[in-house]
């Protein structure tokens, strides 16, 4: 395998607090050595022109669509989206058709992505089979063919008992699970949050406190049982409240949220636009402002894209009809350095941090690692345009928005695997 | 607390009985394990005494090994299998304790699902009352058993390390054993998923028991090993995902035995779910001494049958 030597570049690696210039060098595949003063022999060199280098994007929630759901998106096409937004490592949704209960399906999706060459897919598996939220799936027999973490995706569980049965059963193999913090009942059949737009436009709605209402319940059964929670995509002030003070009292818990909730609010929904569908919907600017301070403040855990495929025909419905979910990977980079953090600490939130909260080997520059990299431009800005974006689905909803930080090329074991401009 | 001297009146369970107590049982049943081996027991030991083994729950083993204890000691034995309604069950645990009165029983030995029917029985009964497993509570003449057989092949109680892997929460054998064996000085290893495995066991056996969650753990080292039966209902109800997962993590292999002491005892009180819980290959090996407990099973019946009657002879 070949040497690549990076020069003239901002090394930016979070899990060892630098930021500084230096150089990369890759051998077969891994990171070999930093700030090396001159090109090894033979070595191919790469003249970073001042972009920044960091570890290749850590995605801790995303659904590829497949497999089952192959018109929104699949393995090939998400990695596209994936790679072209900087991001190498993801962590697969397993609410598919089937649904991903079962270790073979693991090790099926695990080599899908591997086949892509693009991309390494850490896939969840379900927590109840079927996704269902009736009978504990296998965790232990998933875990250890690489499950992740489990969750039943955008279903919550519901019944206390079942919640604490499986946050105490997961204790003995030290598994994750992964919880969507939102009330069903008083979710059910809503499609945006309470409040004068909702009321305005006659949509039904769910409260804010839906999220805390859950997140409360859910400390609580942590509490009793010991066992290790993560909310996913937390978006309003009264749940991220709970979940710091939980996480002082230094409950096993942790959490992310997806760029909707700290770049949008539920404005941009304006004259019913799908795109802006999501679930949980998108809050109110105070919801969203807490957000941002949580990301600010380490209450935030990790910043997810949140990637959900749909199809034109999914979203051309009336407002409460239409698919929930706006896609995030080729936009997860750029919205991350729209929070306003600063650069190391923005980039900790899609690399190290979702690798430490998922316990996987990646996001990371040391030596020794598997060469993962994201080169990019901080100042450079570009458009987002629903209709050209890599990847199947369109659903974005930041359709029109000019995002900071372009992606100039994507490594993954340090092989090529995206450029831009060249990539359609 | 009755003294060692005093007579047991009933056998509910375990708890609270102490080394004085336990060990006269254990040294009748061995030598009733050695006249039953001889075909010479003593069958007049319980003439004209009156055993009813009033079953609440269905039970082939339990019931078969006290009914041939009585007959052995010349006991008339009755069995009563009682189908349970689920409602009005306390008024006809009572009924028929007025029923068992009027019959001039003299031993009780009850099997019943709810933890504390025996107990509650006992306040209304003329007989004495031997506990044949209550609910989750506990079973105490397989404690007795197991003591005996371990007994049997290590010599002593005191100072063994023992583990007891399963489905204990729901387990009346797991209780009476960490009760007894506690009593006389060993430790216990409790292990299983959290979800069979509550934190508040360790409470039990006076500090002497640990909790662990794998095999690996609780194995290493350990003087027995005890398998137990996993209900088929604990499948599908959120505490285990299936039986090859509970197999994988908790069954007891060849490989999780091999940690334990070289010549370590391999016990299950029956009946076993092979593959669920324990290998085939390590049920039928040298080191299981499960056919044993079924021996001894008997043996340890005809002695506390047979304390218990003299409790009762008028001097």
């Amino acid at each position: 395998m070949s040497t690549l030597f990076f020069h003239n570049v901002r090394i930016i690696d979070p899990a060892s607090n630098r930021d500084a210039p230096g150089t990369l060098t890759v051998r077969d595949g891994l990171i070999a050595e930093l700030d090396a003063p001159s090109a090894p022999e033979g070595a191919h060199s790469i003249d970073g022109q001042g972009a920044v280098l960091a570890p290749g994007l850590v995605d801790m929630r995303a659904d590829l669509g497949e497999p089952g759901f192959e018109y929104r998106e699949d393995v090939e096409t998400g990695a596209r989206a994936a790679v072209a937004g900087g991001v190498t490592t993801l962590a697969v949704l397993p609410n598919t058709v089937p649904v991903i209960d079962d270790p073979a399906l693991v090790q099926h999706l695990k080599e899908r992505g591997n086949d892509t060459g693009m991309i390494t897919i850490h896939p969840y598996g379900a927590l109840t089979k079927g996704c269902e939220g009736k009978e504990t799936a296998e965790l232990g027999l998933l875990q250890e063919v690489g499950a992740v973490a489990f969750t039943d995706g955008t279903r919550t569980i519901a019944d206390t008992k079942q919640l604490r049965n499986l946050l105490s059963y997961a204790r003995f193999m030290d598994g994750l699970i992964v919880q969507h913090p939102e009330d069903p009942s008083l979710a059910r059949g809503a499609c945006a949050t309470s409040g004068p737009l909702a009321t305005r436009l006659g949509l039904p709605q769910v409260p804010a406190a839906a999220e805390a209402i859950l997140i409360a319940r859910d400390i609580r059964i942590v509490e009793m049982t010991g066992g290790r929670l993560h909310f996913a995509h937390v978006s309003t002030a009264e749940g991220l409240d709970l979940i710091r003070k939980a996480k002082a009292k230094g409950l096993s818990i942790t959490c992310d949220t997806a760029p909707p909730y700290f770049l949008l609010t539920e404005e941009t929904i304006g004259d019913f636009r799908t795109y802006a569908k999501l679930s949980p919907p998108l809050r109110n600017a105070t919801d969203r402002d807490a957000v941002l301070a949580a990301l600010a403040d380490g209450t935030i855990d990790a910043i997810a894209s949140d990637h959900a495929p749909a199809d034109a025909d999914d979203k051309r419905l009336p407002f409460a009809q239409a698919r929930a979910g706006g896609i995030g990977l080729v936009t997860l980079l750029s919205a991350t350095l729209a929070s306003g953090l600063d650069l190391l600490n923005a980039l900790r939130l899609i690399t190290s941090a979702p690798a430490n909260v998922l316990r996987i080997d990646a996001g990371t520059l040391s030596i020794g690692a598997k060469a993962d990299l994201c080169l990019f431009a901080p100042e450079q800005s570009w458009v987002v345009e629903s209709g050209k974006l890599p990847g199947r689905a369109q659903n974005t909803p930041f359709d029109g928005e000019t995002m900071p930080g372009k992606v100039l090329r994507t490594f993954r074991h340090g092989i090529e695997v995206y450029t831009a401009g060249t990539v359609a | 607390m009755p003294d060692s001297s005093s007579p047991l009146r009933h056998l509910l369970g375990i708890e609270g009985l102490n080394e004085g107590q336990i060990l006269p049982i254990l040294d009748l049943a061995e030598s009733y394990a050695l006249l039953s081996r001889s075909r010479s027991a003593p069958r007049e030991a319980l003439r004209g005494r009156t055993l009813i083994n009033l079953f609440f729950e269905d039970s082939t083993r339990t019931r078969t090994s006290f009914e041939l204890a009585g007959k052995r000691l010349g006991a008339d034995v009755i069995n009563m299998t009682v189908a349970t309604s689920s409602v009005n069950k306390g008024e006809t645990l009572l009924d028929t304790a007025a029923t068992l009165n009027a019959m001039r029983c003299d031993l009780l030995v009850v099997r019943h699902a709810q933890s504390g029917a025996p107990a509650l029985l006992a306040q209304k009964v003329e007989a004495s009352v031997i506990n044949a497993g209550d609910g989750m509570h506990e079973h105490p003449t397989q404690a007795l058993l197991d003591a005996l057989t371990i007994r049997r092949h290590l010599g002593t109680l005191s100072g063994l390390t023992v583990a007891i892997c399963g489905d204990i929460g729901h387990s009346r054998v797991a209780r009476s054993n960490i009760h007894l064996l506690s009593a006389l000085g060993s430790t216990i290893r409790l292990v299983g998923p959290p979800t069979l495995l509550p934190g508040a066991m360790a409470g039990l056996g006076n500090g002497n028991v640990t909790i662990h969650h794998t095999m690996e753990e609780a194995l290493a080292g350990a003087d027995v090993v005890m398998s137990l039966r996993l209900q088929k209902e604990r499948m599908g109800s959120g505490l285990v995902p299936s039986a090859r997962e509970y197999f994988r993590f908790f069954g007891l292999n060849r490989k999780r035995l091999a940690l334990a002491q070289p010549n370590a005892l391999v016990m299950h009180p029956g009946p076993m779910n092979r593959g669920v819980e324990i290998a085939s290959n390590v049920a039928d090996s040298p080191q299981s001494v499960i056919s044993e407990q079924v021996e001894m099973g008997v043996a340890v019946r005809m002695a506390v049958l047979d304390r218990l009657a003299r409790g009762r002879r008028p001097s």
